[in-house]
């Protein structure tokens, strides 16, 4: 009963945060992107537009659910179930830290550690597939349609070099347990050079890094490989037919999606929780850099450009201040550390996928194809026989 | 041998026959050459259920082998049969199994 | 708990394969046939069989069926129409179905009448580096005769459903 009792926190903890995060994602992403165009983006509900996500579910869940007449109404309904429920089950499989004791109680930071994780992962990316092909092929409009179609063949194609990419690390841990795979790369090479995978002997896996990012953006259905809904030539793609609710699901496991690739590139290439730098100097990193937030807050808050400068940013640096100082307790300490560098390293990534976004345009269809068959899956595959060749010839 | 904990090892196979025998009632009655092949599917996924409880059966992996390898052949199957599903339907606008029979005519 | 979750995924089995037979529209077959997949693999888990499970999800469901629904998506085929045949097939097979069925059950009581179990996580030995190993020694030349099989897969697949048929 104490197992039930505690996985059930532990799930509705992970629900809430994921969930969270997924909508505060997308308003990240708006005001990245508003700001490489040189834009506020958006900014009038809340300060700065904080409180835009929640105004943004209110609208979307009050909106008339709409059905179109000429749908498959069956599949037409079920398809964006499918999707966001595919989107949310691969977090079940993900660690967020170590095992760590709260209350007198030792549990790990994570829902259920599976013996074939990554082949779960794998698993649930190759049948999310379905979610895009039933909403093209229900919605019975030839733009839904092609937008299907194109997705299905997408990310048929870029599952492979997907998962060459992720067998290439594989070889060098030597687990398919998330968790042995994050503690396969604790430690330092010379007391400096952290021993992720992208740094690891005898074959550093940055290609595969590269490449699983790659494939990545596309199975994810990301700029600049959204042929799916590419509205300067399908109106929206797959989702034309979809409003409030189920429009809101396919939106949801998009952002889902990208920050589970994310998590996935930061266990399996970049060390999970562990920290960048040796020794005691990592642990005083989040509360330096929280002061220096602060002290940035403390000095527009003293020059306000605006009317409510004077009181919004002294406000943020408080809250900076306070957070600083929580990272310091040492009863909070060894939890919070490995969640910041967790999340810091797939913050950033997340930050790339956004990045990319403001920066590529949008490859054709053909180029799609023959990128993924005549480039990245040799690569792929010259990439996982040369680790393979090197972790024979030296093992450890 | 704990009785509630468990389930006797011959509904495992009984399942398997019972899929085996709707894949052969699909492969019959079916008229659609995509359904007849999803039916056949249907079959190798019922043999490969008995594959799997077989092996647990003799504590040995080499049923979970054969059922790796019928994955691998329905695999290539699949791609060659759909290329020349897709063949057929670009030649005759049809996928009626009993509309291919120039041969017969 | 075992075998509450064994008549429930058994259940979705059959049912997604009734459906398999009874749907006319290829898609809405092709979807219970996914069905049929995902609690098979899920069957598997309970066997111990942890590598065919997430196999069955990436071959069969991730890659076969999708291509399958890619197919049927692309020919945009509607439903079908039912023959004369399909007609005695229809009063004719059920009974005999039904017979061979019995006849089947009946064998596999009959050979196996010690009435084993089942029990989750008696068996752990599915995992993928056993079958690894086992696939690279003893099943080395099935392996690479497999191998050459799916080139020729692709093979034929390419000059099948080449553009221009000579």
């Amino acid at each position: 009963m104490n197992f039930l009792l505690l996985t059930l926190i532990k799930v509705a903890l992970v629900a809430a945060v994921f969930l969270t995060a997924l909508a505060y994602l997308q308003w990240i992403e708006r005001k990245v992107l508003a700001h490489i165009q040189l834009r506020p983006g958006p900014y009038r509900v809340g300060p700065h537009g904080l409180l835009q996500p929640l105004a943004d579910v209110i609208k979307l869940v009050t909106k008339e659910g709409f059905i179109p007449s000429h749908v498959n109404k069956f599949f037409y309904v079920l398809a964006p179930f499918v999707a966001v429920a595919l989107a949310l089950t691969t977090i079940s499989v993900l660690p967020f830290g170590p095992e760590i004791q709260v209350f007198g109680i030792h549990t790990w930071m994570q829902l259920t550690d599976l013996k074939i994780g990554v082949l779960f992962v794998l698993a649930v990316s190759a049948v999310s597939v379905y979610g895009v092909a039933l909403a093209g092929w229900a919605s019975n409009n030839k733009y839904s349609l092609l937008g299907g179609l194109r997705s299905s063949a997408q990310m048929v194609s870029y599952e492979l070099p997907y998962a060459v990419a992720i067998a290439a690390p594989l070889l060098l841990l030597n687990t398919l347990s998330f968790r042995e795979i994050v503690n396969a790369q604790a430690g330092f090479y010379f007391g400096f050079i952290p021993r992720w995978s992208v740094f690891q002997l005898p074959f550093p896996q940055i290609f595969s890094f590269v490449l699983f990012l790659i494939a990545g953006f596309a199975e994810t259905n990301r700029i600049p490989f959204d042929l799916p809904e590419a509205e300067n030539e399908l109106v929206a793609g797959y989702h034309t037919e979809y409003s409030s609710m189920k429009f809101a699901a396919f939106f949801m496991a998009e952002y889902a999606n990208m920050i589970t690739v994310a998590l996935v590139a930061t266990l399996l290439f970049l060390g999970g929780w562990h920290p960048p730098l040796p020794g005691a100097i990592s642990n005083y990193i989040p509360t330096a850099v929280l002061v220096l937030v602060a002290a940035i807050c403390f000095y527009h808050g003293a020059q306000p450009y605006r009317k409510w400068d004077r009181f919004t940013f002294p406000i943020a640096g408080v809250i900076s201040l306070l957070l600083a100082g929580l990272f310091l307790v040492p009863l909070v300490q060894p939890i919070l550390m490995p969640l910041f560098w967790f999340v810091a390293k797939a913050g950033l990534l997340l930050f790339i996928f956004i990045w990319v976004r403001g920066t590529l345009p949008r490859f054709r269809y053909d180029q799609l194809m023959h990128f993924a068959w005549t480039f990245l899956f040799p690569v792929a595959i010259l990439n996982l026989l040369v680790t393979g060749l090197l972790v024979a010839l030296f093992p450890k | 041998m704990p009785a509630s904990n468990g389930v006797p090892l011959n509904w495992y196979l009984i399942l398997s026959a019972i899929l085996f025998c709707l894949g052969i009632a699909g492969f019959l009655y079916r008229r659609n050459v995509i359904t007849v092949f999803m039916s056949i599917e249907l079959m190798l996924n019922a043999v490969n259920l008995s594959f799997v409880t077989f092996s647990y059966q003799f504590k040995q992996v080499d049923g979970h082998i054969f059922t790796f390898f019928v994955m691998v052949v329905a695999a290539a199957e699949a791609a060659v049969g759909l290329a020349i599903i897709l063949t057929v339907f670009k030649n005759r606008q049809t996928l009626q199994v009993d509309d291919v029979n120039s041969l017969k005519n | 708990m075992d075998a509450f979750l064994f008549l429930v995924l058994a259940a979705i089995a059959v049912v997604s394969a009734l459906n398999l037979v009874v749907q006319t529209h290829p898609i809405s077959s092709a979807l219970s046939l996914v069905g049929v997949m995902g609690s098979l693999a899920v069957l598997y888990l309970l066997l111990g069989a942890e590598f065919i499970a997430a196999a069955q999800m990436i071959v069969y469901a991730g890659a076969i069926m999708v291509l399958f629904i890619f197919v049927i998506m692309l020919l945009n085929a509607g439903g079908e129409r039912l023959t004369r045949r399909s007609a005695y097939v229809k009063i004719f097979g059920v009974p005999l179905m039904a017979l061979f069925l019995g006849l089947v059950s009946f064998v596999i009581q009959a050979a196996l009448p010690r009435g084993e179990m089942v029990v989750f996580g008696a068996f752990t030995h599915g995992g993928p580096a056993d079958i690894g190993r086992s696939l690279f020694t003893q099943y080395l030349l099935p392996f690479e005769v497999v191998s050459v099989l799916i080139l020729i897969a692709i093979l034929g697949a390419i000059v099948l459903a080449r553009k221009e048929i000579d």
